[in-house]
């Protein structure tokens, strides 16, 4: 446990003090500030003379204004920030001589993985907090609106799957420092899994879909064959933590959405009843439909750190 | 703990990488108090069977043990009582060399009031007092190798490892680290195994020493046995290079 907390200490420290922080900061607070601007300024311009729709403040993060929203910036960038603070942990004291100094304390050797995992985790955490505090800074004076409590509650449940999110990315930055001795490659090789699953998973769920349940234009399918056809792209695009995380986060953060499926997947009499039932889905209620997903995103995490832990403990420490 | 005389024992040691046999079934003690040197050419497994003392990589076959512990399965006692310099020893470059030692130190559960003292002291006794401010990316090869022996003053192991510590140091660099060693063992009351191919320094201060070739120990003993047994001298007009040449043609 000493171990792991010296380490952590040490890791932090370097974290915040590194070139590479302060850039990554300045763009995502540059983004963020300037999409909340927008979004803020033209939320306001629609919402002239009209009833105050409710919840409002979360429309600062899902409306997509002339660019993107703000959740969408975050679910395509997060995952870098989680690359860029870990993929050069392990391999990079290794090619400085210091992995070996460092085995040959009195300290456990998963101390090093989890001492840098928590320092990154931590980092993480406070680049989020002060972003959404931020946004919600500058959409309060743009928008002129406080947030009740219930959307407090949801910007804070979005911010920890994020947090979950984002750190799931640095398990993976971890394990590949583990796993490549060459800081470019584990780094390329991080860059390529990223856009794999933001470009590929989608592509290739279609493709899956067109494939196994194939649907002709001219003939106009049924709806149990398009229904199967949707089942089909949702089940593979779920193998994303990208989908993943955007239909979680999507719950959370607009409140009239009360199932994480698309639109196509409702059935006619689920729509029917939602329609009567037109209210915005109880914070509690969000949650509920969630949950699933952010247990799903802590055992992937888990999954990764199983896999570098077996990979870690074994390996030869040699410098040079 | 173990109170006989031996610290280090190995026996029948094997490490074998794929199909190259690295360290080929090695046995050897070392007591209490000694500087005990590895001799041997490039590739001949003197790393190698450092890094299995240490329990940094596992043995494929045989069994070493440290105060009568195994590394493999006592790992965090057998490295409080063990100190390592590795061949190429690392610091952290945009750390100074004073707050490398406070991290080891801190590693080593040491409060940092305590931690303080000893860095001077330690900074002190291996002529880096001065320099212990600067960053350590500006340090030079020497400075690197004595900062590594200052990091184990203040750790205080009863054993160190020290491998190739005078690798790539100038001659005054050399006798430099040759008398900081002796003074780990005289001074410190440390046992000392330590690994290089430069022979005149391992003479100067090896009470007995291994000769190793292609992963094989083909002899261990004092330097005078050594000579006894291959050149058939008693007086000491011989130098360690005989007797190593002696052996590395036979092998
Ligand atoms: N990870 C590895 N995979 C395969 N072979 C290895 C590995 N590590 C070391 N070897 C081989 O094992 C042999 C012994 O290596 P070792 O580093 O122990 O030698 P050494 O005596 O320390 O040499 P040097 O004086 O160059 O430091 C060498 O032939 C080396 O090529
Ligand atoms: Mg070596």
């Amino acid at each position: 446990m000493r171990g792991m907390w010296v380490i952590y200490r040490k890791e932090l420290a370097d974290h915040f003090s590194s070139n590479r922080f302060v850039i990554l900061f300045a763009l995502i607070t540059m983004v963020s500030l300037i999409t909340t601007f927008m979004v803020g300024t033209s939320l306001k311009k629609e919402l002239e003379g009209i009833a105050r729709p409710s919840l409002v403040f979360m429309m600062l993060f899902t409306s997509t204004g002339d660019l993107f929203s703000l959740a969408q910036f975050i679910a395509f960038f997060g995952p870098l920030i989680g690359l860029v603070l870990g993929f050069d942990a392990i391999n990079r004291e290794r090619i400085n001589g210091t992995l070996s100094k460092l085995a040959a304390q009195p300290i456990y050797r998963d101390a090093i993985i989890n001492g840098k995992f928590m320092a990154g985790v931590v980092t993480i955490k406070i680049m989020l907090l002060s972003i959404v505090l931020l946004i919600s800074g500058l959409g309060l004076f743009t928008l002129g609106v406080t947030p009740g409590p219930e959307e407090v509650g949801r910007v804070l449940i979005y911010l920890v799957i994020s947090i979950f999110y984002i750190s799931f990315w640095l398990g993976v930055a971890i394990l590949f420092s583990i796993f490549f001795r060459n800081i470019a490659t584990s780094a390329l090789a991080a860059i390529a899994l990223w856009i794999f699953f933001s470009f590929f998973v989608t592509f290739g769920a279609s493709l899956a879909a067109n494939a196994l349940v194939p649907i002709d234009q001219n003939q106009g399918a049924d709806a149990e064959r398009l229904f199967a056809h949707a089942q089909v792209q949702k089940a593979v695009s779920l193998l994303s933590p990208m989908k993943l995380y955007s239909d979680a986060t999507s719950t959370i953060l607009d409140p009239m959405r009360k199932t994480t499926r698309s639109l196509i997947l409702i059935g006619p009499m689920e729509r029917v009843s939602m329609d009567r039932f037109n209210r915005p889905l109880p914070l509690g209620q969000s949650i509920l439909v969630v949950f699933p997903y952010i247990v799903f995103l802590i055992l992937i995490t888990l999954i990764c750190f199983a896999i570098s832990y077996l990979a870690f403990m074994r390996q030869e420490i040699r410098s040079g | 703990m173990d109170t006989s005389k031996i610290v280090v024992e190995a026996t029948g040691l094997t490490k074998v990488y794929g199909s190259k046999t690295a360290v080929d079934n090695i046995s050897f003690a070392v007591d209490r108090g000694e500087i005990f040197g590895f001799l041997g050419p490039n590739g001949a497994g003197k790393t190698t069977t450092v890094l299995m003392m240490l329990g940094l990589t596992e043995p494929s076959a045989g069994r070493v043990e440290v105060m009568g512990l195994d590394p493999r399965f006592a790992s965090i006692k057998v490295k409080q009582m063990v100190g390592y310099l590795p061949e190429n020893v690392g610091f952290y470059g945009d750390l100074t060399g004073r707050q490398n030692l406070l991290y080891v130190a801190r590693l080593n559960g040491l409060t940092d009031k305590v931690s303080h003292d000893r860095i001077d002291q330690a900074l002190d006794a291996v002529g880096l007092k001065d320099e212990g401010d600067k960053r350590a990316a500006a340090y030079s090869r020497g400075m690197r190798q004595r900062l590594g022996i200052a990091e184990l003053l203040i750790r205080e192991p009863d054993i160190v490892f020290l491998d190739e510590p005078t690798l790539g140091l100038d001659p005054d660099g050399i006798n430099r680290m040759i008398s900081l060693i002796q003074s780990l063992s005289l001074e410190r009351n440390m046992t000392v195994l330590l690994s290089s191919h430069q022979l005149h320094q391992v003479q100067r201060i090896c009470h007995r020493v291994g000769i190793m070739i292609k992963g094989k120990l083909v002899a261990v003993g004092t330097i005078d046995e050594l000579a006894k047994e291959k050149l058939g001298v008693e007086q000491d007009t011989f130098t360690l290079e005989e007797i190593y040449m002696k052996y590395f043609k036979e092998a």
